[in-house]
């Protein structure tokens, strides 16, 4: 079983967190979502003149001296800061400031789900210079601050998603409610897509929630829930969510908000509810120590080193926004909003950020099923083997509604799956993001069993047992004596050809693979690969199930090692050979970090365990020839041999110490690799030189697998590289990566180290054509 | 003939209010003359036992923490049990069983009814056992005895409920407890002073008992005020409706119509012989008091919402036949009853909807055949969404599976006496309260059929029907 583990999943939740934020903003239920509206100019032109006659946006009506703003895209599941919806509320709110019965307004959306989603993604990526991106910045922070400034208090109630430029404008306003339920969310996740919020949010965040959680707040791009934030006093007031009453609940909870917003700014206007909440003592004090220069300057310095150590300097957003905070805050409001609308114009233009808007919509494109609606939907799963995946998968489905036995072959694996289980969804409880009662209902739909009992009812079933062919062949035989036909049979490998495991089954159409990625609680990647036989609804039931856990998801066709493994196997091949040569551990992972992996290359063989590394190279090394060697795949078997099978069995290229951020380099490993070493040719061990080898290796492989149909386009390669492997999020994927960096100079250095190394740098032939012909771009 | 008229009366559709009255009241007349002609003939099912509501009592129901402060809840159902024997004058051996309902239970005493049989002088060899389930605690316990009548288990029950909310369990913290307890077991000195080592300040913080869902921590409070607000209850509406109970309790209390209620000698005190909590203010009075759940901006309050109550109620419950071989004149028939659930969260407090139209139908009644309507009041905003909820198609579609809407029932027959609201709510004796009191006011008014719906934590409820025992 392969086992990834990447940091940016594991690091959730560290305070300043910035590569992690493109992997987190997959969690986003939606940032700045691109409307998906026609934005050509006719259309826009269109509409505005259109927005003279009627509004189409932005309605409002005046209901006891209250005006009451309602937003609503109407082509569109969500609502974004587009042209046209900002043209339309500049007007609506100048008609409100004009008309001297209002004493007070309301901004509330009519969707229920949706405050405001964020900024429109596509009016940002339709500019071509800083510039113009300035002026847009520009554009919304003096719209802002006409709100700020509003003669008569704005009571934001917010029900759903206020993100982004969302919660810009929601900050903006005198007053903020929101409702408590669980769509509630409000974030800065401009930082996710390498831009920065650049609608006064640098500037008025720090004021609010003061300067560490402002930080905390724009660095990392974090979802915080209504509760959460009345603590921090982003929001006055909560309103509780409605059940069923006259109206649908999220009709009525709409309406419900809307009266009570209406009550506040009633109350806003009689000067009966204060603007200000009065501040305890802990506010106070931490006022004023936030009021000593030296104090900042120590707070900027300890930010600007954490954004450095994690982000290695390769995201340039995060070290935009501190200085955004630090000039608004040392040089005052005019020098803050200019700094934040200028930056805002370079960072959109970026390569970083376009690679984070990439994967952005990547991750948009792979959350959906292009396979159409499967003929049944999967109502009870079954699982075998209650292993680390096992179990994983196991916690994904249930935790999603679907009924799933988790079979295994005895009673202590069967136990040790349910408490992994059990253990996931209660750290939930402790996160509050699940009540102990809801992980009960939970627990309740998973079934631990030895035997086949209640499989006749599954409707698909997948395997996670031990990676040997026949003991998969056994597995298969068993389960299709009790399964009914239209059970599809998915079966958990990181490298056995799919083909080689369904020429056991009756029915190949129902096989398929379904590759997880471990932790599977964290990792959002699902790797599906379908053979030759595999059946249509077979795949589109299989991209539904893994949709339901939540997963994004790849389709790759079948071959040794699919797509991810295969891309892995030669990078690591390149990672031992390294070691051989005399670079450490320590140097070795400090390189492949420093190029943005979240992992370390020798780390990583460590997670992914020693074991399974050589399993995988040898396999994949009969399948792909000398290509794929490399390092001595003798190294590998020694250190299993003496126990070093990564950090499952405490000692890999590392010891690892009971606490597991401690770790030292491996005596025994060094041992090994000084018993295999090799003399590192001078002309291509640079630094450089070896970040390159590692990258180029992937990177060739992965282009490979496009140039042979395993994968379907380079979107897909790039999600799955970036989602399943930790490919630098910064740079988007190795597609965008050869894009950016330009196929011709990186064959050039990929034929230097041929001269070397042989065939493992031979370029392949949809990379040369690349090369040739600069216009040719996997992206356009 | 008569039943021919009844049926004609009651199919034709009525305008006034009077029109009702008038109909009501030839209604329950026709039903004499039918009920002494051919007993049978009502919603007796063949092959049933019939069963008897023979008489109900309750102790005066006072505010928690006022005359009753010092007991304990056994007392209160003692006294509750006395009542009845006196009332009745059933003796002691004459009784078959016990049951009796109680939600928040003294833990020395978890079966309150044995030790409150005991303590009222029962034979012991008079089995009883304790009932739950929230506010529908005592009606349980009366449909428990029923179904042991039904049986043919026995022939004579008491049930009855109780509450005593001026003192309730309150515990040491889970830690703190597990020390204690460990603290028993340990042999040695120094484990004992290891243990006692590990107490920490936070351990001794105590857990106190909630009004709350264990399985969604809200309050029912809060729920209340969620439920007003999804059914649009205003503040105003409530306000009016808890008015309106208090002013109906004082009245019925005036007049002398609460007979159920007994005089009680609380030891070291004096006699108690009135509820105390009905108290009739003014609608200005009403709208100045604060959100007491959801605030600042919610519209349940502490005045309209049912206050913490000590009490304790019983009803004896018999065969027909052996109340009439006693020598009894029963007061009412115990027909059909349902009991409901749905969800604990959004739902928590509309078990009247879901159970009226379910206890009718096994009863092949309508709402308008219906003379006595009482409804456990737990808030005014929970009444008033029930009665908007009865009142929707669209509810009852989207959420009963049903064609069209329950129904709402005319206020004129609803609650009349004042309800929880006033009279109080101990949590385990409010069902027999309104069993009784539906039965008294059948009585008093000539009504034929009445009916008892109730909503109980945890998303449940309840309905009975009751018919008038021919007189």
């Amino acid at each position: 079983m392969l086992v990834l583990v990447s940091a940016y999943t594991r690091a959730d939740g560290d305070v300043v967190v910035s590569r992690m934020a493109s992997a987190r903003l997959l969690l986003s239920r939606s940032c700045c979502t691109a409307a998906k509206t026609v934005t050509g100019h006719g259309q826009r032109s269109l509409s505005v003149s259109s927005a003279v006659l009627a509004r189409t946006h932005v309605s409002y009506e005046v209901k006891d001296n209250v005006a009451v703003v309602r937003i609503n895209d109407p082509n569109s599941k969500v609502n974004t800061l587009s042209k046209q919806m900002q043209a339309e509320m500049k007007e609506v709110m100048n008609e409100i400031w004009g008309n001297s019965a209002v004493k007070s307004a309301v901004l509330i959306s009519r969707k229920p789900g949706c405050f405001i989603a964020g900024a429109d993604i596509n009016m940002i990526q339709a500019c071509n210079t800083a510039e113009e991106v300035t002026s847009l910045s520009q554009e919304g922070q003096k719209m802002f601050d006409q709100i700020e400034k509003s003669p008569i208090p704005i009571v934001a109630a917010i029900n759903g998603s206020c993100l982004g430029g969302g919660l810009e404008f929601a900050i903006a306003c005198q007053y903020r409610l929101a409702t408590k339920s669980k769509k509630t969310i409000l974030g800065t996740p401009e930082v996710m897509l390498g831009l920065l919020p650049g609608a006064g949010g640098t500037q008025r965040l720090p004021k609010m929630v003061g300067l560490p959680t402002a930080f905390d707040m724009m660095l990392t791009g974090r979802n915080i829930r209504a509760d959460k934030a009345k603590k921090m006093g982003l929001v006055h007031q909560l309103v509780d969510p409605l059940g069923p009453g006259l109206k649908s609940p999220e009709e009525r909870t709409i309406e419900y908000l809307e009266e009570v917003a209406v009550d506040f700014a009633k109350g806003l206007a009689g000067k009966k509810v204060p603007m200000e909440k009065k501040k305890g003592l802990v506010q106070k004090v931490q006022d004023f120590i936030m009021g000593l220069p030296p104090v900042r300057k120590q707070i900027y310095k300890t930010v600007h080193s954490k954004v450095m150590k994690q982000s290695q300097g390769l995201y340039p957003a995060p070290l935009k926004i501190i200085e955004c905070v630090q000039t608004g805050i040392e040089k005052g409001n005019a020098a803050g909003y200019q700094t934040e609308s200028q930056s805002f114009g370079k960072l959109a233009m970026t390569s970083e950020s376009r690679a984070l808007i990439g994967l952005y919509h990547g991750q948009v494109a792979c959350k959906k099923n292009h396979f159409g609606h499967p003929e049944r939907d999967v109502k009870k799963l079954a699982i075998l083997g209650a292993g680390l995946m096992g179990a994983g998968v196991a916690q994904v489905t249930v935790d999603k509604g679907v009924s799933t036995i988790l079979k295994d072959t005895t009673q202590e694996g069967l136990a040790r799956g349910q408490q992994q289980v059990y253990k996931g969804l209660n750290d939930k409880t402790k996160k509050k993001s699940l009540t102990t009662f809801e992980r009960d209902g939970i627990m309740s739909l998973l079934s631990g069993q030895l035997d086949y009992r209640g499989f006749e009812n599954v409707d698909m079933v997948i395997e996670a047992v031990f990676e040997d062919l026949s003991i998969k062949h056994k597995v298969l035989k068993e389960v299709e004596a009790v399964i009914p036909p239209h059970c599809v049979f998915a079966t958990n490998t990181s490298a056995l050809p799919i083909k080689d495991i369904a020429a056991a089954s009756r029915r190949p159409e129902k096989v398929i693979g379904m590759h997880y990625f471990s932790p599977v609680d964290k990792m959002q990647l699902l790797e599906i690969i379908t053979t030759d036989k595999t059946s249509k609804d077979t795949t589109a039931s299989a991209v539904a199930v893994g949709l339901k856990q939540g997963k994004v998801i790849i389709v790759v066709g079948d071959g040794p090692g699919f797509y991810t493994t295969r891309c892995l196997a030669p990078m690591l091949a390149e990672a031992i050979r390294a070691l051989q040569e005399g670079v450490g551990p320590k140097k070795l992972d400090s390189l492949t970090t420093g190029f943005g992996f979240p992992v370390g290359a020798a780390t990583l063989a460590d997670e992914v365990g020693i074991d399974v590394a050589a399993h995988v190279a040898e396999d994949l090394g009969k399948a792909f020839g000398t290509r794929f060697g490399g390092g001595n795949i003798e190294v590998l078997k020694m250190m299993v041999q003496k126990g070093f099978k990564g950090r499952k069995s405490g000692k890999g290229c590392y010891v690892y110490g009971a606490k597991s951020k401690e770790k030292t380099v491996n005596s025994g490993a060094e041992e090994i690799l000084k018993s295999f070493k090799l003399t590192a040719p001078p002309a291509v061990s640079g630094d450089e030189d070896i970040q390159y080898r590692l990258m180029s290796r992937f990177v060739n492989e992965a282009v490979m697998c496009l140039q042979e149909g395993i994968l379907p386009d380079p979107v897909q390669g790039d999600i799955g590289a970036v989602f399943g492997l930790g490919f630098p999020p910064c740079l988007g994927g190795p597609f965008r990566f050869v894009d950016s960096y330009g196929a011709d100079k990186l064959v050039q250095k990929m034929k230097r180290f041929e001269e070397v190394y042989g065939n493992h740098f031979t370029p392949c032939q949809l990379l040369i054509d690349h090369a040739k012909n600069s216009s040719k771009r996997f992206h356009k | 003939m008569a039943s021919m008229l009844l049926t004609s009366l009651r199919s034709s559709p009525l305008t006034s209010v009077q029109t009702a009255q008038f109909a009501a009241r030839s209604l329950s007349t026709s039903v004499h003359l039918q009920a002494q002609v051919k007993s049978k003939k009502t919603l007796a099912k063949p092959g049933m036992k019939n069963i008897v509501l023979v008489d109900g009592v309750r102790t005066p129901f006072l505010l928690s923490g006022t005359t009753y402060a010092d007991l304990m809840p056994h007392d209160l159902a003692r006294a509750a049990l006395q009542g009845l024997l006196n009332r009745t004058g059933i003796p002691k051996e004459a009784v078959d069983y016990i049951v009796y309902g109680e939600v928040i239970q003294e833990v020395k005493t978890s079966n309150v009814a044995r030790e409150a049989a005991l303590g009222a002088g029962f034979s012991d060899k008079t089995p009883a056992h304790t009932v739950t389930m929230a506010c529908i605690s005592s009606n349980q316990a009366m449909t428990t005895g029923v179904g042991m009548i039904a049986a043919g288990q026995c022939d004579t029950v008491v049930a009855g409920g109780v509450e005593f909310m001026s003192d309730v369990p309150i515990r040491h913290s889970r830690k703190m407890r597990k020390t204690m307890l460990s603290l028993n077991k340990a042999k040695t000195l120094g484990a004992r002073l290891s243990l006692l080592g590990s107490i920490r300040l936070a351990h001794l913080a105590p857990e106190l008992p909630a009004v709350a869902e264990f399985s969604t921590a809200e309050t029912m409070g809060h729920s209340a005020d969620r439920l007003a607000a999804a059914f649009g209850v205003t503040r105003l509406e409530q306000d009016e409706f808890a008015l309106r109970s208090h002013m109906l309790a004082k009245k019925a209390q005036d007049s002398g119509l609460l007979s159920d209620v007994i005089s009680f000698k609380v030891p070291g005190k004096d006699i108690v012989s009135k509820d105390n909590g009905i108290r009739p203010s003014s609608m200005e009075q009403l709208a100045k008091l604060k959100p007491a759940f959801i605030k600042p901006h919610g519209t349940v309050t502490a005045a309209n919402s049912s206050f913490l109550t000590d009490g304790a109620s019983a009803v004896l419950i018999m065969s027909e036949e052996k109340a009439l071989a006693m020598g009894y004149k029963p007061k009412a028939y115990l027909r059909d009853f349902v009991y409901v659930s749905q969800d604990p969260k959004d739902q928590l407090l509309l078990g009247p909807t879901y159970s009226t139209p379910k206890v009718l139908e096994r009863s092949g009644l309508t709402l308008n055949d219906i003379d006595v309507f009482e409804f456990h009041e737990a808030f005014a905003g929970q009444i008033m969404a029930n009665l908007k909820a009865m009142d929707s198609d669209w509810f009852a579609q989207t959420y009963m599976g049903r064609k069209s809407k329950v129904g709402v029932p005319p206020m004129e027959k609803f609650n009349t006496w004042g309800g929880s609201l006033s009279l109080g709510h101990p949590f385990g004796a409010t069902g027999c309260r309104l069993v009784t009191t539906v039965a008294h006011r059948l009585l008093k008014e000539g009504g034929q059929y009445g009916l008892v719906a109730a909503c109980a934590a945890g998303g449940q409820g309840h309905a009975m029907v009751i018919e008038a025992y021919p007189q």
